[in-house]
């Protein structure tokens, strides 16, 4: 039955089956004048939903000709795309390595911890380093920060941001000995001019966000990562129904997804914790529950290991499960300082 | 802005009529449906409900901001570019001036430590005019355990600033400023809350003290989840509240014990337990904040007051822009004050935990010198 894949409103879909109309080539052949009148609709309305279905069967018709399926890429073309996709410094090394080189663009990356860990410290960070020039190996994009909580600090993105610009000074002056070209004179005042800053009072107001993105991400095309701190505030109450909350959650998700696809960037979402009551015992896990687990590409835990803070990575579509060691100082997130800092593969 | 409704959004008439029609009168209504279900629901094709969902966040989406712009904003409208400095040096310096503006600041510590001797000094503080550090405003306090001790807090002033104190009308016009709240109940708190939103600004309130945030929620008898509940919406209420008038808001939280087994992990961690470091054991500190995990993913700074080894300690234990400091203190009449300035920078969780030790002998000492 076809007509059910037709984007129609439910009573123009009744018509049609009651008039007999259930497949998309009995569409084919009728002009909209004789199916105004069947239908009892107006010829315009008629004529919409023609061209609906024509569009529908071109494209079943089109891919016999040219590829197997529509809108299929084949594998080999994709390496090519996933070979050249640019990465997100994490400012630590270690970090950087169990990552393949830092947070991916066209992605959802998902971190997640408990209080105090630093999730709003990697965020404010990514939205520094998405800024690093082409020069440095870096996007020159702009960031996009979206508030839940009010964690954002600006002394902190200020801070960061100066000793980001020291450490490029630094690399310059390590590897061009010539001191001429790439004099940086970025400030860190125009970092934080690139920090579009958005707070979220109400999941209403997230959800009408994430949909008004699209417009906004087409008028500044150089924003190349989207971080939300934390995703999870406004859906941790006041949510009665459990099932509509997953499926408002799901379809933020899948928003997030098409925007990371469609404008090549990196959608980095902060998650938090809750204790769930596993095997007998209270075990850590991040919130918004299992559905949610599911859709983000990429989970990125970060936890306490003695006295250390750690990074794992919980689920990836292609890096392997590994733990590497960073730490939090006054000039962002590095690496960790301990001697004996091991990378561990699990 | 969630709550405004669809008739005040410019969508064509048609569809606007419809969702009349169909009981969907505010946005949020509209924004908690998928497409599809709104499809459904209004009987309209997927191009016409896209356009209108997407005119309806773009009016509802919040508006941005760049960081630049509120960095500049801030230093320009607000006392030391938001912060409300304690008059503690030390602590001062490490949270980059004092307590924030817009935030929740939580202090957490066992019975009897200081929490509410340092709510009530910086009650006194915040009621003093500019001139002198404070916020020259009203100070609200939501006093729960009915602790609040008015000949204490004279006797600060008195001592810390001799030259307002001493004159009588000075020191009345200060007190004055600081309004006690003794709710009874966590829906008599609400109801201030409200009342409290609706007048912040136009009665100068320029701080929030609830001593404490525990009180208020043992004190009902809810099942595990529901308190969950009741006590999320507060948090959020409180959070709003800080943020619009963009005033510190202090909360003060007490401690539970914790068996230490039962410290939770993560399911990879459980795995791979003879490969983690096992965390050094500590004696007599089985001691954790109370209110929960989502409790302290709520509040913004942290400051654990803790006694070991028969001193004192104030640690800044959770801060978006503070090392990890603990700083040794003392209870004399001027209110707490900072045997140092220079904190001892603490590794890992150690920051996180409340210590207990050997401090039934700090009380007596110091109601002693108090006399």
């Amino acid at each position: 039955m076809e007509i059910w894949r037709l984007p129609i409103s439910a009573s123009q879909r009744g018509k049609l089956i009651s008039a007999g109309y259930t497949s998309l080539s009995s569409l084919s052949s009728i002009s909209s004048s004789d199916l105004s009148r069947e239908l009892k609709v107006s010829e315009s309305e008629a004529l919409d939903i023609l061209k609906l279905a024509s569009h529908s069967r071109g494209l079943e018709i089109s891919s016999a000709s040219c590829s197997v399926v529509e809108g299929a890429q084949n594998a080999w073309d994709m390496l090519h795309d996933e070979e050249s996709l640019m990465h997100i410094t994490t400012s630590s090394a270690d970090l950087d390595n169990i990552l393949s080189g830092g947070i991916h663009c066209k992605e959802v990356t998902e971190i997640g911890g408990v209080p105090g860990i630093g999730k709003t410290q990697l965020g404010i960070q990514i939205a520094v380093n998405v800024q690093i020039p082409h020069d440095f190996g870096g996007l020159g994009g702009k960031a996009i920060y979206i508030d839940t909580e009010g964690s954002f600090m600006v002394e902190r993105a200020f801070q960061i941001a100066e000793a980001c610009i020291e450490d490029m000074s630094e690399y310059n002056r390590f590897l061009r000995k010539d001191f001429q070209a790439c004099e940086i004179r970025m400030h860190p005042k125009d970092i934080l001019e690139n920090i579009f800053y958005f707070r979220v009072c109400s999941y209403t107001e997230q959800i009408a966000l994430i949909n008004y993105l699209d417009k906004f991400i087409s008028e500044h095309k150089d924003v190349k990562v989207v971080v939300v701190d934390s995703v999870t505030f406004h859906f941790r109450q006041d949510f009665d129904d459990m099932a509509l909350r997953t499926r408002v959650l799901s379809g933020m998700a899948l928003k997030l997804m098409k925007l990371a696809k469609k404008f090549s960037l990196a959608v980095v979402l902060l998650n938090q914790v809750t204790t769930k009551h596993t095997e007998g015992s209270f075990q850590l896990a991040l919130a918004l529950g299992d559905s949610w687990s599911h859709t983000c590409t990429s989970r990125i835990v970060l936890y306490w290991n003695g006295n250390e803070r750690y990074a794992y990575i919980d689920k990836s579509p292609s890096l392997r499960s590994a733990s590497a060691a960073y730490s939090v100082t006054a000039r962002g997130i590095r690496n960790s300082s301990s001697s004996c800092k091991r990378i561990k593969m699990m | 802005m969630a709550n405004k409704l669809i008739s005040e959004i410019p969508l064509p008439k048609s569809i606007a009529n419809v969702f009349a029609a169909r009981n969907i009168s505010t946005a949020k209504d509209a924004l908690s449906l998928t497409e599809f279900e709104l499809m459904e629901l209004l009987d309209v094709g997927l191009t016409e409900v896209r356009s209108a969902l997407s005119q309806i966040s773009e009016i509802i989406a919040p508006p941005y901001q760049t960081a630049l712009s509120l960095m500049e904003q801030r230093f320009q409208n607000e006392h030391l570019g938001g912060h409300f400095p304690t008059g503690l040096k030390g602590l001062d310096a490490t949270l980059c001036g004092g307590i924030p503006f817009g935030v929740l600041t939580e202090l957490v510590g066992p019975a009897g430590i200081g929490k509410t001797q340092f709510c009530l000094k910086l009650s006194l503080l915040a009621s003093l005019p500019a001139n002198y550090g404070g916020l020259d405003g009203r100070v609200i306090y939501f006093d729960v355990e009915s602790k609040f001790s008015s000949t204490r807090l004279l006797e600060m002033g008195l001592r810390s600033f001799p030259e307002i104190f001493q004159m009588k009308e000075m020191a009345q016009e200060m007190a004055g400023r600081i309004l006690v709240l003794r709710p009874t109940s966590l829906s008599e708190f609400t109801q201030h809350l409200q009342q409290i939103k609706v007048s912040l600004l136009q009665n100068q309130v320029k701080m929030l003290v609830i001593d404490s945030m525990t009180a208020l929620v043992s004190g009902e008898h809810e099942q595990g989840s529901h308190k969950q509940q009741t006590l999320s919406w507060h948090i959020s209420f409180i959070k709003s509240l800080a943020e619009l008038s963009r005033i510190p808001v202090v909360v003060t939280n007490q401690v539970r014990s914790h068996n230490q087994n039962e410290a939770p992990h993560y399911s990879f961690q459980v795995q791979s337990r003879d490969a983690t470091i096992e965390t050094p054991s500590r004696y007599g500190s089985h001691l954790v904040a109370a209110l929960g995990i989502h409790w302290a993913h709520a509040v913004t700074t942290r400051l654990v007051l803790e006694a070991k080894s028969g001193q004192r300690f104030i640690k800044v234990a959770k801060s978006p822009i503070s090392p990890p400091l603990a700083f040794p203190f003392h209870i004399s009449s001027l209110g707490i004050l900072l045997l140092s300035d220079e904190g001892m920078e603490l590794m890992g969780p150690e920051i996180n935990s409340i210590h207990c030790q050997g401090h039934n002998e700090i009380i007596n000492f110091g109601m002693e010198s108090l006399d």
